[in-house]
This record gives structure tokens, C-alpha cells and sequence, in this order.
């Protein structure tokens, strides 16, 4: 006999399988979802969701996806949070210090709680990426946000009304474009495209018979 | 954690280690590959495929799930749908927000036009959110655009368009470049060279990555400049048919508000199909790394408006699905993590393969492992095998796998399986759809000028197996392309009178052929919920 939990959706009570994630749960139960169903594999976001277990204080937030049901689990979901983003031209910013004061001042209203930390399902250090982004240290902030998913779980939490995964995605963005180097190998290459240097060389592998492209093939060097 | 059972094989796994470690299993031969696909390839399966009654690859073989929605009357058959009352009057029409639908947004909106996103779930909700692994281009010193095409043309069985595969390959390093000055943030090193790794079937070190979040940070990136852009992106509305002129063209979609119920019509003077792929269809029954939309809505509404099928029949199972614990059944691991140095590996602790082999082989070699071999290692939800991936940090050194591959290292970790420090198990997992809508060298269906299709719901960029990084490449390239080619051919369109005849039309060609299934089409999502499921989740 399969075993069974009691878990409880929006209130409403349904016994379970043990071993199924909220999601998988929920569907068991008879929904067919359409919101707060996204990749179901942990990388869209697309699952918050807030639970608690009958009897204790604790209030935790999840990716519904990427956990198990438990006995007692009070589950709503969060399939929406109005997190805001603001609007830029990632030509015109540029990664000075003034630009988080500009787009997202409210991220200096931080209050140090660090609620946002406790309430993140992929374990990230959210207030920590907060603060460097603060401080103009993009580089930094990209690199302690990058696995974040922007669940938004953070930003339900925040008595500052902070949107962490848009500062995050910022960083990124202004951390790729301008921190980073180019790589000159890369643009080199663009530029010998376009001045056709394999035009001749890609017509002529196309234009091969199959017979002779499979003992190319078979036959080519795989670099160690 | 795992069982006992399970424990003993490790040990074995454990103990022939440090042996494998300094080797390198021998690569299979043309003809070992041949014969392993026939015997052991879920696409010589031929119980699992159907043929084509009607339309334009009539008489062809499909998978059976997909040709059940193909035998499949549309929602609107009896409908009554105002296509005068328009709600929606746009240039440029974008089915599908993933890679593809906001690449080509992007660069539609970039090129002038009025362009808008429909998409069923939200924007992003894509299998390009969960690509891990990487995005290839040849644009290292000992590479070049000619070899790339040589390693795809073979992989995928020399059956690719050439047309398209030249495309591909030969816009890669733009690709790249695009994508790293929009933001996204790429594996270098310090001077700015890109860290380049192997995929099965490379033949030179190109696969770019982003850790193994590489379609993730692609797929932000871009949702954020399409939002930056103001293209009008709307949400939980699938595009339920095609409409078509009295022309020939077509001239937008019906809609449905998937919360509301409602339809609405969409006028467009050009459509992109950017709907992605057919994973949560679970042919053969086989779990899917794909995500919750993956139900070839696009190849649906493109053959019920005529435009034809090409390499239907060919189907991506990657190898490394996780097989246990059940709660991740299915779920990609990437291949990335046999790039960075885990071999596969069975009970008795033997490399019976070399890791990195095409897909559909290595897929095909753990399937006879599992089968035919019986070599696989139990557990109370299916056999699978192992992924040695002890042996990333005994190579790359301590912290390696937490550089490179976090979101595997945090899955699995999730269920109390540290990968660091023991193997993990995985079986091969529904991937990704070779086949799809033909189109030509300029992003259009040939039938119908108006219409393009780009990413997943293509078929002939790959041929008949797709390499690892190809795809989150073809998504960027032909994405742009068909959105360049559609703001370019709208100012050349002009509609005719709006209809939706073909829909009748394909309703009695299903009744002169018989076909009788009881069903409509697309299926917009899968159905999952217990009291109406007919497949495991």
C-alpha cells in the first residue's frame, strides 16, 4: 500500500502520495494548472508557492515543482507577484554607481531583515546581492545572483518592496555588456564572416556527396 | 537515499574508479552505431507510430500521440467566431514566447514593425528556460563554420537541409556576439576568452555555456529586452487556429484566454509559429526533460493550414534523464556534466561506452545496457545507469562541480543526493522533437508566403538527430532570421477576405478518410489531472 499525507490546498483537504512534489500533488488531487506551472524542473519560477505545517510557527516558500509534500503542509500558491520592473535601454545605461539609485532606489531602503535570504528556494545569499548591488559592485551582485530563478519568493517577503531578481537581472546584464571583456577571438571570427572568408569553403562541404561527407566524417580529428 | 541495492553497485563503481580514470573508452564504429540505433532506437520502435491519413505527408509515419491530434478535428469546428471583430491588429504576429518567438520579437521591433507575443503560459515558460548545457559556435582558433557543419551533417545523419544547416552554423559566432552585447553573461576567462568545452559528436571544443543555467540566462536576458522594448507580450492566450485570407495567405490566429475562456481574432500580416516542441505528448511513454506547453501546438495549427511535415518521425531521447529519485523522473541532466568528465557507467562498475557519442546513440547504448544486457541497476521506480560524477572533482579538482554545474549539484542535493561525492542514476528522457515544419532558406513554410516558422517547430535544421548546443543556437539564429524576414515581408502584404474554410475543409478530408478521433486539436496542455489523465506523469 502506497503511503499516504494529508495535505491541505488553499484549505481544502486531500490525502496523498508521500513521494510526490506539491505539484505533482495538486494534479493528483484533480487540477489541471495553468498558472504557477511553468518548466516543472526548477529553472522558470514559475511555481512560488507558501506553506506552512499544522502546528508550527514557521512560514516557508518553495518552488511547488521541487519539493516533496509533507504531513499537515498548508499549501497556497503564488503563481503571480507584481514584482516591478523597470524599463531601460541596455544601450543608454551603463554600470555606474548611480544607476540602481536611479532605477531601483528603493533597494537603499533595505532594512537588513534578510527575509529575502531565508525565503529563497534556490539558497541564495539575496540580501548579500542586494547590498552589492548597493554598493556598485555589479560584478559581484551578477555572480551571488546568477543561479536565481525570479520566483519572486523574495520579493513577497520584503518590508521594503524590493524586486530582487529585477536588480539581480540588471547586474547581469550590465555585468556581461560592459564588466566582462569581449572576447576578440569571437569578434574576429563575426568579422571574417562577414567579409565572406568561408563562403567558398561552406559551399563546397554543401555541395559534396553524401558518400564522400560520410568518410569525412568518420574519418575527421577529434580534438583532446 | 538510495537503496541497498543500489549501495552495493556503488561500491563496485567506487572500486573500478581510479582504473577509469586515467582511460579513454574507445569510440563506436559507423556500422556499431548503425546497428545499436536499429535494435535499440525508440524510433525503430514501430508500434510507436502511426501513419498520416490526410494532408500534405499523407501516407508518412508519426509518432502515435502526435498523429492522434493530427487525426483531431480543431475546437472552432461549429464555433462561432466573428473574425470582423478584431482585437488584435499587428504587423507582425509571434506564436510562442521562447527563444525563438522573443528573438524574432526583438528583431522585428528592431527592424520597425508592430510585432506582438502570444504564448499560452508566461513568456520564458520554454525549453529554452531549462537548456543546461550550452550554445555552440565555432569561433575558437582551431574551428571553423566548415567543421561545425561536418560534425552536424553527421550527427544528424547526413539528413539535414543544407540550406539550413549552412544557416546555422555560419550565423553562430553572430549569434553569440548578439547575445553576449544584449547582457548575457558567458563562461570566459579573464582576457575574455570563451570557456569551450566538448558535446557528443564536437569534434573541436565550442560548446559557449553560462554554468549549466546557459538557457536560463539567455532566456532572461531576452524576456527583459523584449519587455525593455514595450512589445506587447500577452499571457495565457494560446493561438487556437490559424487564419487564412482568400488569397492563400494567412492573416493572423484565433485566440483563447486560457483563464477566461474566451476567443479573440488576431490580425497579422505576417506569423512566426515559435511554439516549440512535443515533449509532454510522452511518446513511447517515456518521461520528458520538456516543459508543462511542450504539446506540438504549432505543428498542429501549421498541417491543418497546409504547410507540410519534415522528419516528423525523428525524435530526440537524451540519454541522461534522471531516472531516480521519482520526485525528478525525467528531468534533464546535462550532458555538460560528461563534458566536465563523468563517465556513463553500469552495475558492475564497467565505462561501457564512451560519454560523449551522439545522443541518439549513447541514448540507444543505455537502453541495451538497461535491456538486452540486463547491466542496469534497479530501483523501485525503473532501471537506469550510472553517472560517475565523483570522477569531475577527482579530475578538475575539489569545487568543480559547483562551479560549473550548480543547478545539477542543487536538484539532486534537494533529495539528499550529494553528486560530489556519489554517482547519480539516469535513463534516457523525451528531449527534443528533430522534426517539424518545413521551411526554406528564408524562414518561410513553402506553401504559404506569409508564414514562418522558427526554433523547435522547425524540421531539417538538425536532420535526423540533433547535437548538444545546436539547439539553443537555432532557436538565436533562426529566431532573428524569421524576425528580420516577417517585418520585411509585412510591408509587402496585403490581406484579403479573412476565413477560417481550412478548418472545415480538413474535417471532411478526416471524414472521407474515416477517421473518426473523438478528440480536438492542438491539445494546449497536457492532461495531468488524475480523474482525466490517460498518461503517467
Amino acid at each position: 500500500m502506497e503511503k499516504m499525507v494529508n495535505v491541505y490546498f488553499f484549505g481544502k483537504k486531500y490525502s496523498v502520495p508521500a513521494d510526490l512534489t506539491i505539484m505533482t500533488a495538486m494534479e493528483y488531487a484533480g487540477y489541471t494548472l495553468k498558472r504557477g506551472c511553468g518548466c516543472r524542473h526548477g529553472f522558470c519560477g514559475a511555481c512560488a508557492t507558501i506553506y506552512r505545517i499544522k502546528g508550527k510557527n514557521e512560514l516557508k516558500t518553495c518552488l511547488a515543482c521541487q519539493t516533496q509534500v509533507e504531513e499537515g503542509m498548508y499549501v497556497a500558491s503564488i503563481p503571480f507577484f507584481p514584482t516591478d520592473k523597470r524599463t531601460y535601454s541596455i544601450e543608454e545605461v551603463k554600470p555606474t554607481d548611480q544607476i540602481m539609485m536611479e532605477l531601483y532606489p528603493e533597494i537603499y531602503s533595505c532594512i537588513g531583515c534578510n527575509a529575502c535570504t531565508k525565503a529563497c528556494p534556490q539558497n541564495l545569499s539575496v540580501m548579500q546581492y542586494i547590498a552589492y548591488a548597493q554598493r556598485g559592485e555589479y560584478e559581484k551582485c551578477a555572480e551571488a545572483s546568477f543561479d536565481c530563478v525570479a520566483c519572486g519568493c523574495c520579493s513577497t517577503r520584503c518590508p521594503a518592496g524590493i524586486s530582487h531578481p529585477m536588480v539581480g537581472l540588471l547586474a547581469r546584464r550590465l555585468t556581461g555588456k560592459y564588466i566582462e571583456p569581449e572576447s576578440s577571438h569571437l569578434n574576429q571570427r563575426v568579422e571574417e564572416i562577414h567579409h565572406g572568408a568561408y563562403d567558398e569553403l561552406i559551399q563546397q562541404i554543401m555541395d559534396k556527396p553524401i558518400q564522400e561527407m560520410q568518410e569525412l566524417y568518420n574519418h575527421r580529428e577529434i580534438e583532446k | 537515499m538510495y537503496t541497498e541495492e543500489m549501495l552495493e553497485s556503488v561500491k563496485r563503481v567506487e572500486a573500478t574508479r581510479p582504473q577509469r580514470l586515467g582511460m579513454e573508452p574507445r569510440r563506436m564504429t559507423a556500422e556499431e552505431k548503425d546497428e545499436l540505433l536499429k535494435a535499440f532506437h525508440p524510433d525503430y520502435r514501430e508500434e510507436g507510430f502511426v501513419k498520416i491519413e490526410i494532408g500534405p505527408n499523407k501516407g508518412e509515419k508519426v509518432p502515435t500521440e502526435l498523429g492522434h491530434l493530427l487525426h483531431s478535428n480543431s475546437r472552432l469546428l461549429g464555433e462561432k467566431v466573428d473574425l470582423d471583430k478584431i482585437d488584435y491588429d499587428t504587423d507582425v504576429l509571434i506564436i510562442g514566447g521562447g527563444g525563438a518567438g522573443s528573438s524574432a520579437a526583438i528583431e522585428a521591433h528592431e527592424a520597425g514593425a508592430k510585432v506582438m507575443i502570444v504564448t499560452k503560459l508566461r513568456i520564458g515558460d520554454a525549453n529554452t528556460m531549462m537548456a543546461e548545457g550550452g550554445i555552440q559556435a565555432a569561433d575558437k582558433e582551431n574551428d571553423s563554420p566548415v567543421q561545425h557543419y561536418l560534425d552536424a551533417f553527421g550527427g544528424g545523419h547526413f539528413a539535414a537541409r543544407p540550406e539550413l544547416l549552412k544557416k546555422l552554423v555560419m550565423e553562430a559566432p553572430e549569434a553569440i556576439q548578439w547575445l553576449n552585447r544584449l547582457g548575457v553573461m558567458f563562461d570566459k576567462t579573464k582576457d575574455g576568452t570563451m570557456v569551450t568545452t566538448h558535446g557528443g559528436g564536437t569534434s573541436r571544443k565550442r560548446m559557449h555555456a553560462c554554468k549549466d543555467y546557459s538557457g536560463a540566462e539567455i532566456m532572461r536576458t531576452l524576456r527583459d529586452e523584449v519587455i525593455n522594448r514595450g512589445i506587447p507580450v500577452v499571457e495565457f492566450t494560446s493561438a487556437v487556429e490559424l487564419i487564412k485570407d482568400d488569397k492563400g495567405q494567412v492573416a493572423g490566429a484565433v485566440l483563447l484566454n486560457m483563464e477566461t475562456g474566451e476567443y479573440m481574432v488576431a490580425r497579422a500580416k505576417t506569423v512566426i509559429i515559435a511554439t516549440g516542441g512535443a515533449g509532454r505528448l510522452h511518446y513511447q511513454d517515456f518521461p520528458t526533460s520538456n516543459h508543462y506547453g511542450a504539446t506540438a501546438d504549432g505543428l498542429v495549427l501549421g498541417y491543418r493550414a497546409g504547410a507540410p511535415l519534415l522528419y516528423q518521425d525523428t525524435i530526440q531521447y537524451h540519454p541522461t534523464g534522471a531516472a531516480y529519485p521519482a520526485q525528478i523522473k525525467g528531468a534533464l541532466v546535462t550532458e555538460k556534466v560528461r563534458s566536465v568528465g563523468a563517465m556513463l557507467v553500469n552495475v558492475d562498475g564497467e565505462a561501457f561506452m564512451h560519454p560523449l557519442e551522439t545522443r541518439d546513440v549513447a541514448a540507444a547504448s543505455i537502453i541495451r545496457e538497461c535491456t538486452a544486457r540486463h547491466k542496469g541497476i534497479h530501483t523501485p521506480i525503473g532501471d537506469g545507469i550510472w553517472l560517475d560524477t565523483p570522477m569531475i572533482e577527482a579530475l578538475g579538482g575539489e569545487g568543480t562541480i559547483e562551479a560549473r554545474i550548480p543547478a545539477m549539484l542543487r536538484m539532486f542535493l534537494n533529495y539528499g543526493i550529494d553528486m560530489r561525492k556519489v554517482p547519480i542514476l539516469v535513463y534516457p528522457t523525451l528531449h527534443y522533437q528533430n522534426g517539424g515544419l518545413e521551411i526554406g532558406g528564408d524562414g518561410f513554410t513553402k506553401v504559404i508566403s506569409n508564414l514562418l516558422v522558427a526554433g523547435e517547430a522547425v524540421g531539417g535544421i538538425h536532420g535526423r538527430n540533433r547535437l548538444m548546443g545546436n539547439s539553443l543556437l537555432d532557436v538565436i539564429v533562426f529566431g532573428r532570421d524569421a524576425g528580420k524576414a516577417a517585418a520585411a515581408r509585412a510591408k509587402e502584404v496585403t490581406l484579403g477576405k479573412m476565413n477560417l474554410d481550412h478548418i472545415q475543409a480538413y474535417a471532411e478530408e478526416l471524414k472521407a478518410a474515416g477517421i473518426e478521433s473523438g478528440d480536438v486539436s492542438p491539445l494546449l496542455l497536457p492532461r495531468y489531472a488524475r480523474h482525466e489523465r490517460t498518461l503517467e506523469v
